[in-house]
């Protein structure tokens, strides 16, 4: 069984970012960029599936600038076998990744398809469930736990109200939320040897896409910032201040 | 002219609450509503739909493969529906997550996510970077799909109106995904995204005891209990308590933090709140550069004479 992984580089998780002085965008030059976090989970979730010997062979993809390559290697290091890297000029809406996506799903041929559930830099979270509806497949949204079969795959999702198990055809979709697991510290030695594994480069255009764009961004800003307010100096002296001053109690 | 479909959530039955705060978002962006209210034996819910005012048409739609609102089988409905429509929207609950960015696929569009605000027809602000930065954002798609952010926007009234409703008829099932089973905590206490009051503790908590004097608050005051993620990942309490950028956004009138440091990542999910109290040991936790009111002490010390406190408190 083949699993095809997305990953996305994204500005470090713990960075705080700024607008561009002209409100055009958010400051991203000269900033510590990783792989989106949720991403690290579905990699670390086709190794295990490795591990387990569900798996054979795990390809990992990314869409971006040249520098994408950095976190392919990354994930290379963690396990997965393979790299490919769709180089564009910036990062193409969600809807276009997933169409570069079902692009590649259908030159590997993968059983499944494992990717974060958002990015944590345009917190879209789109791009999977998008996948699974060009391809036709099913899709495992805010997936806490897989049990991957022959022909299905079982499936518990993180919904508003507790957790929901669904059982998909394969091939299917699968995307990653937090406690799916806790991916691996990468050791020295893995890291060397993920240099020598093969990555692969690609056009959009080799993969027959066009790069069109529905949206445009007219302003980034900080929102309005909340003030601090008082310190009190016990349990009694607030429930006086909430019950007499502001009256929500 | 704007013709705007939103997809009721709701559980066949009743309406969920989310739902009337995505009409007051299709009410900002201005025309004519339509609520697509699809499940099985949905009736109870289409007749609540109706009474929205404002609404011009329930849809309702009943089928079996409609009943456990598998995204796989709406999305084909609705991208069948869409294109009668300019925008198509949904609450930002996992439901609506799940769901719209497979409608838009379907209907080869991009999607705006959990937005926050409406300029026009075609402009919206939407959080991005964890809600550490807003970004105002031009659509030029043909057919409009947005997930709206129940907080940002107040709740439609839920009575009032009388719009007819009318049958449409099911799209075939997809077949590709199958039901197992849902596992849902039941509470006695309010809905979190609805509540009034949110009590949410952190890691200072220690332990899934430690939330029993949260609970033990929460319900001198009618609160709803949270968690941050630490304390979610520490197995304290389930998943749906979760409060930040990937579990709920609430925006209650009153938000007690109890051992919470405050990470971006959970000030996402409750700054706006109307008035927010922090309880933690570390008076430099980043919490208290938010908070209203701020309480520097052991919140096993604390919670216990503010269960006192609020015993001797008269009724209001």
């Amino acid at each position: 069984m083949k699993i095809l992984v997305a990953v996305k580089r994204v500005v470090d998780y713990n960075v705080k970012v700024y607008p561009k002085a002209d409100g055009s965008g958010v400051e991203i030059a000269n900033v510590k960029m990783s792989m989106n976090p949720f991403d690290e989970i579905a990699v670390e979730e086709a190794v295990r599936q490795k591990e387990l010997g569900k798996a054979t062979e795990i390809v990992v993809a990314s869409i971006g600038v040249s520098q994408c390559q950095e976190v392919l290697r990354a994930a290379l290091a963690m396990g997965a076998d393979r790299a490919i890297l769709v180089e564009t000029d910036a990062a193409p809406e969600p809807l276009v990744v997933a169409k570069l996506l079902k692009a590649l799903v259908e030159r590997e041929q993968p059983n499944l398809v494992i990717l974060g559930k958002q990015a944590i830099d345009d917190d879209c979270n789109q791009t999977g469930q998008m996948l699974a509806a060009l391809l036709g497949w099913g899709q495992g949204a805010f997936a806490s736990k897989l049990t991957l079969g022959e022909q299905e795959i079982e499936v518990i999702r993180e919904i508003d109200g507790g957790l929901e198990t669904v059982a998909l055809k394969l091939p299917a979709v699968i995307t990653a939320d937090l406690r799916l697991n806790e991916p691996r510290y990468v050791k020295l030695p893995n890291i060397m040897k993920a240099k020598k594994k093969p990555l692969a480069t690609l056009n959009p255009g080799d993969l027959g896409v066009v790069l069109a764009t529905q949206l445009t961004t007219l302003k980034v800003a900080e929102p309005p910032k909340r003030e601090a307010g008082i310190k009190v100096a016990d349990a009694a002296e607030l429930v006086a201040k909430l019950r007499n001053d502001v009256k929500v109690i | 002219m704007t013709n705007l479909l939103v997809i009721a959530e709701h559980d066949h039955a009743t309406l969920k609450a989310a739902t009337l705060n995505t009409v007051t978002a299709a009410r900002n962006i201005g025309g004519e509503i339509h609520l697509l209210v699809a499940g099985n034996h949905c009736a109870g819910a289409a007749t609540a739909s109706a009474k929205i005012p404002g609404i011009a048409k329930v849809l309702q739609v009943d089928a079996d493969h409609y009943a456990r609102h598998l995204a796989e089988d709406l999305a084909v409905l609705i991208a069948g529906l869409a294109k009668d429509y300019s925008h198509v929207l949904a609450p930002a609950t996992t439901f609506g997550k799940n769901l719209m960015p497979r409608v838009a696929a379907l209907l080869d569009v991009t999607q705006l996510s959990d937005i926050v605000g409406v300029e026009n027809a075609d402009t919206f602000v939407r959080p991005i970077y964890a809600g550490s930065m807003l970004a105002t954002v031009r659509c030029s798609a043909p057919v409009t799909v947005i997930t709206v952010r129940g907080t940002a926007f107040a709740a439609a009234a839920s009575e009032g109106g009388a719009a007819p409703i009318e049958t449409v008829p099911a799209a075939p099932p997809l077949g590709v995904t199958r039901f197992v089973g849902q596992e849902l905590t039941t509470s006695e206490r309010p809905e979190l995204t609805a509540a009034r009051i949110v009590v949410s503790g952190g890691r200072g908590m220690g332990s899934g005891e430690g939330f029993k004097l949260l609970e033990d608050i929460a319900d001198k005051i009618g609160a709803a209990v949270g968690a941050s993620r630490a304390a979610v990942d520490a197995g304290f309490v389930p998943n749906d308590y979760q409060i930040g950028q990937t579990g709920k956004i609430v925006a209650p009138e009153l938000y007690i933090a109890v051992g919470i440091s405050g990470a971006i990542q959970h000030l996402a999910g409750m700054k706006d709140s109307k008035i927010i109290v922090a309880i933690n040991k570390d008076e430099e936790a980043p919490i208290f550069q938010i908070a209203d009111y701020g309480l520097v002490g052991d919140l096993f010390k604390v919670l216990p004479e503010l269960s006192a406190e609020l015993d001797k408190l008269p009724p209001a």
